[in-house]
């Protein structure tokens, strides 16, 4: 009842809206950063910003499919704008750390070899470029089967991601593993036996 | 035995604070200009101090938030009246020692030092303290010691972020004793003339400019003297990446980062790094400390 009443209203929902909204933190953070708005080090805390919005893109991008399993809500037609979405700000993040923050040509190769933290950043990010690229109604078709298999990629990189951010932060912190543990969670629930799914349509 | 070491920092003298809030204007006006780049290096040539919001609105904290800007809105819960430091094992006069008469006994001067964060950032900090060692020489040091350790105030109802297992609390810093002896090191108690704020450590904090910033332990309300090397927080905490000597060193880089250069804070979006510097730039007076040690192997 309540799933069908969603699913109707969010047909008037159009794709576009959801990139206009979740673009809208560009100009403001570019805005606040060249303002003094993010604080005394804009630098880092642009990075920060940008990493985490991405992250939780990604997240997002991850509950599509257990919320049609599990509630009926079906959002699949934003599912394609949110992983675009997050690989844009991926790259904004990474745009940051290498103009703004590096700097110095020599150390990017050196960082990203030499730190494991960039390392596996830097493998979630290269890993999203296929799915970034075939990510168009012309790459389902031509690829068909081959495209399911090919954007199972997204776990490893959405995981890849999630330890990213664990092994940024010092010390023993609570945040970054939440997010983990809810990464955790979504790619779990794709493991569980599909039987559930019968259950779940069998009464309407 | 105040004034054992001279600031050489001073020849061009604090810039009044009023100066520096034009010129932060000026800098902010010049944003679009293209300026930043050239303000920033002027800058840094000639080591003038950061203006007192960076100072006291970007700082590492961890008892009130690990952002970077949760102490300046957390500590304001911190009772720092009355205070005292208990100073304690091998000294002649261990026991309380009220604030204010600590205050009485030292002789208070101002020191510009360098200030390098292990995170790869820095700031020119104009503290006002005194000398470490005249303090310790108030509670009379035995010939046995050899260490001395610290310990930041545990006290959770007014540090929230005692209550998260980030480290573990109280934190705790050690020096050798050469190194707590060292004229450079001071026990910091202002800042640009003001009593220092609750979020850089008040009312009293460590400062040892030669090292990452994190063994400049704030808050403090014991220190013992031992003859044995006392065990500190961040290396209980990740022992691999933060030693007990964490001497500023761009040769010897931290696992997940280079500490070749820094970021000085204040220089907005297109802040330059610029070059660390051996020991901080007080290779001069403090090399001799660490002469014939190995210092990757003790970093
Ligand atoms: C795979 C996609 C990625 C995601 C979702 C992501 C996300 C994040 C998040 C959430 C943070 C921490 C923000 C905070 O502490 O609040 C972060 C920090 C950071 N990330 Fe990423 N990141 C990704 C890829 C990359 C890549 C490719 C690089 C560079 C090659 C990179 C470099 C950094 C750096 C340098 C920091 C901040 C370290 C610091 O200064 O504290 N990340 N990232």
């Amino acid at each position: 009842m309540l799933a069908a009443k969603l699913n109707g209203w969010m047909r008037h929902i159009p794709v576009w809206a959801v990139w206009l909204v979740a673009l809208l933190p560009v100009p403001a953070l570019l805005y606040l950063a060249a303002t003094g708005g993010l604080g005394r080090e804009p630098i880092e805390a642009l990075e920060h910003e940008l990493g985490e919005i991405a992250l939780k893109l990604l997240i997002l991008g991850l509950c599509i499919t257990p919320l049609r399993r599990f509630f009926g809500i079906n959002l699949l037609r934003f599912r394609r704008a949110l992983g675009l979405l997050a690989f844009t700000y991926v790259a904004l993040h990474l745009l940051v750390w290498l103009v703004l923050d590096v700097q110095i040509l020599s150390q990017i190769w050196a960082d990203i070899l030499k730190r494991p933290y960039i390392t596996i950043g830097m493998a979630g990010f290269v890993l999203m470029i296929p799915l970034a690229v075939t990510s168009n109604n012309l790459s389902v078709r031509k690829l068909g089967p081959r495209w399911v298999k090919l954007h199972r990629l997204t776990y490893a990189a959405v995981l890849l991601a999630g330890v990213h951010f664990v092994m940024v932060r010092k010390g023993f912190q609570f945040e970054p593993l939440i997010y983990l543990a809810v990464i955790g969670l979504l790619i779990g629930l794709r493991f569980l036996p599909k039987q559930s799914r019968r259950v779940s349509k069998a009464v309407p | 035995m105040a004034n054992r070491w001279k600031n050489t920092l001073t020849e061009r003298d604090i810039t009044p604070e009023a100066a520096y809030l034009d010129r932060r204007r000026f800098i902010g006006a010049g944003i679009g200009l293209g300026l930043m780049g050239l303000a920033g290096t002027a800058r840094s040539e000639t080591l003038e101090p950061n203006p007192w919001e960076d100072i006291t609105q970007y700082n590492n904290f961890y008892e009130f938030g690990t952002g970077k800007d949760d102490p300046a809105r957390n500590a304001h819960t911190l009772t720092t009246d009355p205070w005292t430091v208990r100073i304690d094992g091998l000294v002649d006069k261990p026991g309380e020692y009220a604030f204010e008469d600590i205050m009485n006994a030292m002789t208070v001067e101002e020191r510009i030092y360098r200030f390098r964060c292990v995170e790869a950032w820095s700031m020119v900090i104009p503290w006002n303290g005194f000398e470490l060692a005249d303090l310790l020489a108030m509670a009379g040091v035995q010939s046995g010691a050899k260490y001395v350790a610290f310990e930041t105030l545990y006290r959770p109802e007014e540090m929230p972020g005692q209550r998260f297992p980030v480290l573990k609390w109280p934190y705790v810093e050690g020096l050798r004793l050469d190194e707590a002896m060292h004229p450079l090191t001071i026990m910091a108690t202002g800042i640009y003339g003001k009593d220092i704020p609750n979020q850089n450590g008040a009312p009293l904090r460590l400062v040892v400019p030669w090292k990452y910033g994190f063994k400049s332990i704030k808050s403090v309300v014991r220190i013992t003297l031992t003859d044995t090397q006392p065990p500190t927080a961040w290396n209980t905490a990740l022992g691999s990446e933060y030693g007990f000597y964490s001497n500023v060193n761009p040769q010897v880089d931290h696992p997940r980062w280079s500490q070749a250069s820094e970021r000085v804070i204040g220089g907005g979006l297109f802040a330059r790094k610029q070059p660390t510097l051996m020991f901080n730039g007080y290779e001069e007076e403090v090399a001799s400390l660490y002469a014939g040690m190995d210092l990757r192997e003790n970093y």
